[in-house]
């Protein structure tokens, strides 16, 4: 194998805060990795190529498909999953809201949810019901329907502004 | 045994309240265990390669440069299989003239879908296992195709299974009074032809399952995604040849289900066969592709029929011709003949009327097999119906509430029995519709689509009554020889530290089972339902049961529930009795401790109960009884199946330039009995809502002629997503059963049975005045801009 094309890469990044080694397929997704080297399952694989939301994570803060983007890519980044975040208690409102309003039902979605709705609170603000409905359009739910995870959203958008404003 | 349901303030009311899902904090912390989270030592994973062909002779399978790639371990062709898994045959006795061929867990000499497996490689990785897979030569010899419905049976179309000598998989007829004069004296007859698209349920989740074989204990342990353990544990053990004891399901979080997996799967099947071969763990988790190939898919329907009315609107007739195709293999072992026969049994389900006639042809195809998809058969049946009604309404100048009013049995007419001799306990309808009038501001609502009609805006409003079928008895599947329980069982128990423990045979799968059941728990034994663990989804575990699905989980599993937690009641205030030097029906428990029934006056915590009954039982009276474990099953006996009925409506508006449909808002008034925990039960009605809303909008699995899926993937395949749903407004009536203590009916199918109709008769609504009408689902911009006329070519 030549330096061009290795079928292993070694990469070094963090994921929720802890440093990580690892030799890596070339052509394993990130997802796949935080799965099945990291045993962190809470992000999901699904439709397997972007379009459901399943799998997404956060990736040197911005909302990433674990499914589009290969771990090899992930190296010198700094990775979030819905585990890191329910320790640092970063997104705790959000999950309170969820749990509180029913915004989940078998749950297969809400780890990646959260994280694009982290994403859109992350800019302040109350967004509209539309512009919920709008940012979360690229995360599939076959149970809720969307309208609890709208609620959800909502609720913590307003709290969240109410405390700012305080 | 009673409950004070009417009293809100009576002590432990939980059942009626909402109270938090026992599992979704852990869900929302990513700590759900699907299958694919769990790994066992010696793990491998399975790939099955699929046939490309919809019709193909498979000559020969060339496995030689996939058994070189690095972590292939072994190849399995259909024969390889066949050795150790006898085939089965999906029929039921009490469908008569229902037929399908043998089915074998991989092919094995012909495939006769696009997606069919033909050979399974095994390797230490997925990936592995799939490259392995891309390498398999098979040597295919394509045969001619069926893949039209309603030539199928023509003299000149090839027969798919020769041996079944043609392509009619069942057909059955119902007739009542006199059709044909009732037509023939009518004062308008209206006739329609309706299509439902095939559509699927594309689960998050796709279809998974982790089969271990333990040689050593002669045990097979299947951690499954299934709705009915139970079902499966029969059907593992029945074909795999090993005593039903000897195998076991665990089901533990399902990320989504919908009917998709409630049914016996070839690649599963395989995956298990393979597991016993190689005597070590084998997972098997679909790709999005795989599961658009291989889930189950429905609501392939094309429907001719028509509706009698008189002058007044009084409905004399109707007249289904439903013909379904369901893909290759009726799907084992609830068949792929129940939808058509529901089509039957619920058209005009709530109306009162006489001249009723109904035909289902089921017809095989070479395309994936059909079977049973959340409210089977009823958005089909609500379509033809309300459709019609709808229709009607036009044609004589009546507005569609004034219709229905006229013609939906009263609310005191029960019980009552409609054409198709389905038998109601109790339904509301008017109360319904009603409520749905009023959240909805129904006159405002018409004053604004005229305002708004002038401005050359095209609003419409559309409206579905419904029933639905719920809780069936063993007249579902049991009377047709299916080991598929009808009825379902709990054991409640209570540990030292007064701690209840609830084991059900109903299962999770999202929509709140176990906080169904940890309140009615909690109610039942006197607890708050944070004390209550639920055990679900093991079969080594749980009373024997069937699972979840045709909404039984809470009308069956739910009273079985209740019924084991009022006899653990029982006897704890036995013992409590004794204890307290008392008399037992003068105390009750109350928020976990033992009181005075009178006075409500603390006599004694559970937990020192606990404490004597568990280590100082010496203390205690010889030969008290002190069995604080109770174990209570419940089956249906009056009806075969419990009906729920409802109504909805959509508001909706129709560019008329590009055919694009905005939903503005819907809403649904339901009675699904008494409602147990009222947020889960609005959010199953909407989640219910939106998977019709994708029927009636989005959903359809495209194939050309030859057989080949167009579009697997969700970029192809259209799904509803966040914007572009409605905001829901929910609303109830309750009628609950009187064949239970708890009266509950079941609420998880009912927004999915009514809402297409609702968009359709919305949409059929802004058309109206344009002389344009839409009836072949889905909606989509082009078919609209077609029955507009915009479209031509």
């Amino acid at each position: 194998m030549t330096g061009l094309f290795r079928d292993k890469v070694d990469i070094a990044l963090t994921v929720n805060g802890e440093p990580v080694e690892a030799r890596v397929p070339a052509g394993q997704h990130l997802v796949d990795f935080l799965r099945a080297s990291l045993g962190l399952t809470g992000a999901h694989a699904s439709c397997e190529h972007g379009v459901c939301g399943a799998c997404t994570v956060q990736v040197d803060g911005k909302a990433v498909r674990g499914c589009l983007m290969l771990a090899a890519q992930a190296d010198g980044a700094e990775v979030w999953t819905v585990e890191g975040l329910s320790d640092t208690a970063e997104i705790n409102d959000l999950q309170e809201a969820f749990v509180e309003r029913n915004a989940l039902q078998c749950g297969f979605c809400t780890p990646g949810m959260l994280i694009a709705v982290k994403e859109l609170l992350a800019g302040g603000g109350v967004p509209s019901r539309a512009e919920i409905r709008e940012h979360l359009s690229g995360n599939y739910c076959r149970c809720t329907g969307y309208e609890a995870i709208v609620d959800a959203v909502e609720t913590v958008a307003r709290a969240r502004a109410e405390r700012g404003a305080a | 045994m009673t409950i004070q349901f009417g009293n809100p303030d009576r002590p432990n009311s939980y059942i009626g309240k909402t109270v938090p899902r026992p599992n979704a904090k852990r869900l929302v912390q990513g700590r759900g265990i699907y299958v694919d989270d769990i790994v066992l030592p010696r793990l491998v994973h399975v790939a099955f390669v699929r046939s490309p062909f919809a019709h193909a002779k498979i000559n020969g399978i060339d496995a030689a440069e996939a058994l070189n790639v690095k972590g292939v371990l072994r190849v399995f062709s259909g024969a390889d299989i066949a050795k150790v898994c006898t085939p089965w045959v999906a029929v039921l006795a009490h469908l008569k003239g229902l037929k399908s061929p043998p089915e074998y867990p991989i092919a094995v000499d012909r495939a006769c879908w696009v997606g069919e497996p033909v050979a399974a490689v095994v390797a230490t990785s997925r990936a592995a296992a799939e490259d392995g897979a891309a390498l398999i030569d098979v040597d295919y010899e394509p045969l001619a195709a069926v893949t039209e419905m309603m030539t199928a049976l023509d003299a000149d179309t090839p027969v798919l299974h020769a041996d079944m000598g043609d392509n009619l998989a069942f057909q059955r007829l119902h007739e009542q009074g006199d059709v044909d004069a009732a037509l023939k004296s009518a004062h308008k007859v209206i006739s329609a032809r309706f299509v439902t698209g095939r559509h699927t349920g594309v689960t998050l989740e796709p279809r998974s399952i982790l089969v271990d074989w333990n040689p050593a204990e002669e045990q097979m342990t299947a951690y499954h995604a299934t709705q009915a353990p139970h079902m499966i544990q029969t059907a593992l053990a029945k074909h795999l040849d090993l005593p039903e004891g000897r195998v076991r399901v665990i089901c533990e979080d399902v990320g989504g289900s919908y009917g998709i997996k409630v049914h016996v799967y070839p690649d599963e099947v395989a995956t298990a066969a393979i597991a016993k071969i190689m005597g070590r763990p084998v997972k098997f988790v679909a790709d999005r592709l795989e599961s658009f190939t291989s889930d189950i898919h429905a609501r392939d329907h094309e429907i001719e029929a028509k509706i009698a009315v008189q002058e007044d609107g009084t409905i004399v007739a109707m007249d289904v011709d439903d013909w379904t195709a369901i893909g290759a293999y009726s799907v084992y072992p609830r068949t792929s003949a129940i939808e058509g026969n529901q089509v039957v049994n619920l058209c005009g389900g709530p109306y009162n009327f006489k001249h009723y006639r109904a035909k289902t042809t089921v017809v095989f195809q070479n395309k994936t097999p059909t079977c049973q998809y959340r409210a089977v058969g009823h958005p089909i049946a609500v379509a033809i119906t309300e459709g019609l009604v709808d229709m009607a309404a036009a044609e004589i100048g009546m507005d569609p509430v004034e219709i229905r009013r006229r013609n939906m049995f009263r609310d005191d007419a029960y019980p009552a029995t409609s054409p198709a001799n389905m038998r109601f306990e109790g339904l509301s309808h008017h109360a319904s519709l009603n409520k749905l009038l009023e959240l909805m501001d129904y006159d405002g609502l018409r004053a604004e689509q005229a305002e708004l009609r002038k401005q050359g805006i095209h609003r419409g409003i559309g409206i579905a009554s419904f029933i639905e079928l719920t809780n069936p008895s063993p007249f579902m599947y049991g009377i047709g020889g299916a080991r598929i329980s009808a009825q379902d069982g709990c054991t409640v128990r209570m540990d030292p530290d007064g701690s209840i423990v609830a084991l059900s045979g109903v299962t999770e799968q999202g929509q709140g089972t176990e906080a169904m059941l940890s309140q009615v728990v909690a109610e039942g034994v006197g607890v708050p339902p944070s004390r209550v663990r639920v055990i679900t989804g093991d079969t080594q575990v749980t009373p024997y049961g069937g699972g979840t699905w045709a909404s039984r989980g809470a009308g069956i599993g739910g009273e079985a529930a209740l019924q084991a937690a009022r006899a653990l009641r029982d006897s704890i205030l036995e013992v409590a009795a004794a204890m307290l030097q008392s008399e037992q029906s003068k105390l009750d428990i109350r928020d976990g401790a033992v009181v005075d029934s009178a006075t409500g006056e603390a006599r004694m915590p559970l937990e020192e109960l606990g404490r004597i009954v568990y280590f100082r039982g010496d203390t205690l009276p010889k030969g008290l009884p002190r069995e604080l474990v109770q174990t209570r099953h419940y089956i249906t006996s009056d009806y075969p199946f419990a009906f729920t009925n409802g109504v909805q409506a959509s508001y909706l508006e129709v560019d008329t330039d590009t055919g694009i449909v905005k939903l503005l808002k819907h809403w649904c008034v339901e009675d699904c009995g008494r409602v147990i925990n009222p947020q889960l039960v609005d959010e199953q009605i909407r989640g219910g809502i939106v998977q019709g809303l994708g029927g009636a909008l989005f959903e359809e699995i495209h194939y050309d002629a030859d057989g080949q899926l167009l579009n697997g993937s969700m970029a192809d395949y259209l799904v509803p997503m966040a914007a572009e749903m409605p905001d829901m407004i929910i609303g109830h009536v309750e009628t609950p059963t009187q064949e239970s203590v708890l009266g509950a009916k079941g609420a998880g199918e009912a927004g999915t049975a009514g809402s297409p109709a609702a968009v359709m008769n919305a949409i059929n609504d802004a058309l109206r005045p344009m002389g344009a009408q839409v009836t072949e689902m889905p909606f989509t911009p082009e078919r609209i801009l077609r029955a507009l006329g915009a479209l031509k070519d």
